[in-house]
């Protein structure tokens, strides 16, 4: 059996701790690459709740990243203030409904068909916003005002504040973080990893896996919508590009370079292509074809990604004669929150 | 709008039917025999078309320029198979997706390396620059009935290929039972390396023919990619036949939809998809 080594475990700690005091540096360039981190660390965990725990891999997942976006943008382009409640229920029913009715569709196929249909899909949206005059064409919509979180009157965050956006999109990944923990440590979760390990078997179990693919799949989209707001009120804007399928084939590339079926795995990829993605112009115009040649070694040197790199070498620090997998146990069971992340990755390593 | 109007659409949608079945028919037969989804189907209609607009410079004829551009891309097609596809075909469909998307960041800077990010047109040689009157005011170019007949010709090629000789008996047998084919002592690798050289040269050949038509610009080959992954799987995954129809559908569809539904043209396309796929999910002649 395997365990969420200790020495992961004490990393992840630290890349919050990290992640929390880093605004009070005051290094407003990177505050801001930071919370573009996080948003696509959200996007990216959600598309691999697909990829790497489903066994969906779709190519279409900034559809949603995208809508999400869009309907902040189309309800509120005028609008002088917005109330951050109801632009986030907005945004997650419609992203939900949209992922419903495309999944309902998409998951009739399988295999290659399933990554071509997806495809296809998000680029029907993609000239849908292009094309279309009501909403911005491919210039896309601007946005004058920012969410406001209030409670009754009191203004709990400042939007506008690059600090408080910061905090605020970090307390989001956070949730989303516990939320799919919990999600895959139920008895859902251990349905739709059983899924991907093999269908058939778990059909002939007597579960109705199109319907666990088909909610696996809402919440996947729902939560890439999320990004898309959030990603929408940082720069706000949204342009088609929004969603492109350079777009989605970037977030399978975080995913994998950051090691799928992890949790943590896809937020260190986004780290990495976005660090990448800032550093490589500097070293030369051309860094398109550096980007490529990583992504080619992460295929053939690295499929299981960073992850599973550093799972590995965890593995084998931890395999000292202690047996640290036996206090990883116990923790599971304490309501804290690090002892649920500790127990949801206990999980993972299970499965 | 008269009916000659109609019938230039129609034949304008054929054309481009024929170009889309060039590209598709190439990516068909790489992932039914090789079980490989290539997005780097795209760059080779790119490096086609760019070929073009280089060759034909240097020699100041299109068919020149064809000539020399074919080997050229048979040659690309074949470094691209052994050097990265090869690497892919025990490996899941991810890596495969994830690995052809780098080879298109790659093409894609090479070709801004080369050529720039300018906008570049080639001139239709002489013979074939007029057009015939219809009526008073609508005259159809020859170029474009060219395109149609070398599209014709090729895939009557094609098919005279695949149906009657020894190498088209092992590309359908590779089609319907790779392993069987493997077991039967064929010689599998090579028959790889053919059948993607071949079908990327299709792709490219498509961008030759094309360049002329539309202008040669960057990025130009991920539209055509995604036009023919739809193509493919309205067609049916591995169906040369469906790849037929398929991107008659969606040419014609696609012309149509653009004069008579100007603000949603390119959603008739994937309209169009769902819509046969709600019918078939496995696409019009795909194994089930």
């Amino acid at each position: 059996m395997h365990t969420m080594s200790r020495p992961i475990l004490i990393l992840l700690c630290l890349g919050f701790l990290a992640l929390a005091l880093f605004p009070l540096l005051g290094d407003e360039y990177y505050t801001g690459l930071l919370t573009k981190i996080m948003i696509l660390s959200i996007f990216a965990v959600s598309l691999d709740l697909l990829i790497g725990y489903t066994g969906l891999i779709s190519f279409g997942h900034a559809a949603f990243f995208g809508i999400g976006g869009y309907v902040l943008a189309i309800f509120f382009q005028d609008a002088d203030s917005i109330n951050y409640w109801t632009a986030l229920a907005l945004v997650l029913s419609c992203t939900a409904l949209v992922a419903l009715l495309i999944g309902w569709l998409c998951i009739r196929t399988s295999g290659v068909y399933f990554i071509m249909l997806t495809l296809a899909f998000a680029q029907m949206f993609y000239y849908f916003f292009f094309e279309s005059p009501h909403f911005g064409g491919d210039d896309g919509i601007f946005l004058f005002s920012k969410p406001e979180v209030e409670i009754g009157s009191t203004i709990l965050l400042d939007l506008e504040n690059e600090q408080h956006f910061y905090y605020f999109v970090l307390a989001w990944l956070v949730a989303i973080y516990l939320i799919l923990s919990m999600i895959l440590r139920a008895p859902f979760g251990q349905v739709i990893v059983a899924i991907k390990a093999n269908e058939q078997r778990v059909r002939a179990l007597g579960y109705p896996i199109q319907r666990y693919k088909l909610v696996s799949f809402t919440i996947a989209g729902t939560l890439a919508g999320l990004a898309g707001f959030l990603e929408a009120v940082h720069t706000g804007y949204v342009t088609p590009s929004y969603l492109g399928w350079h777009e989605s084939g970037i977030a399978m590339v975080i995913v994998i370079l950051g090691g799928m079926g992890t949790l943590f795995g896809p937020i260190l990829g986004a780290f990495v292509v976005v660090l990448l993605q800032d550093w490589l112009p500097d070293l030369t115009e051309h860094w398109q074809l550096l980007m490529g040649g990583i992504i080619i070694a992460v295929v053939l040197f690295l499929p299981q990604g960073i992850a599973g790199l550093l799972i590995r070498l965890g593995n084998r620090f931890s395999a000292a004669p202690t047996r640290p997998a036996d206090p990883a146990r116990p923790k599971a069971n304490i309501p804290a929150a690090d002892g649920n992340i500790a127990a949801t990755d206990l999980e993972e390593q299970q499965l | 709008m008269d009916s000659s109007f109609y019938l230039i659409q129609l034949l304008n949608g054929i054309q481009y039917g024929f170009l889309l079945f060039l590209v598709a028919s190439g990516l068909t037969l790489i992932f039914g025999i090789m079980g490989i989804i290539n997005l780097a189907h795209g760059s080779f209609y790119m490096i086609g078309a760019y070929l073009t607009v280089w060759l034909s410079g240097l020699t100041g004829n299109l068919f020149s320029a064809i000539l020399l551009a074919l080997p050229i891309s048979l040659l690309v097609g074949y470094a691209v198979e052994r050097l990265a596809i090869s690497f892919l075909y025990r490996r899941d469909h991810l890596y495969q997706v994830l690995l052809t998307y780098a080879l298109i960041l790659i093409f894609n800077e090479l070709q801004r390396i080369l050529w720039g990010s300018d906008v570049h047109s080639v001139a239709i040689p002489e013979i074939l620059s007029g057009s015939i009157q219809l009526t008073d005011n609508q005259a159809y170019p020859v170029y474009r009935l060219f395109i149609s007949a070398c599209c014709i010709a090729i895939g009557l090629g094609m098919y005279w290929v695949i149906q009657k000789t020894r190498l088209g008996m092992t590309i359908r047998a590779g089609a319907s039972n790779r392993e069987m084919v493997q077991s039967l002592g064929i010689n599998i690798n090579r028959l790889f390396a053919i059948v993607f050289s071949l079908g990327a040269t299709l792709a490219a050949l498509a961008g030759m023919l094309a360049a002329p038509v539309n202008t040669v610009y960057p990025g130009i080959g991920d539209g055509v990619l995604i036009i023919s992954f739809v193509v493919v799987v309205i067609g049916g995954i591995g169906s040369i036949k469906g790849a037929f129809i398929g991107a008659m559908l969606i040419g014609i569809g696609d012309t149509f939809g653009k004069v008579l539904l100007p603000e949603m043209a390119s959603m008739v396309v994937y309209a169009l998809m769902a819509l046969v796929l709600f019918w078939r999910p496995q696409g019009l002649f795909g194994k089930a």
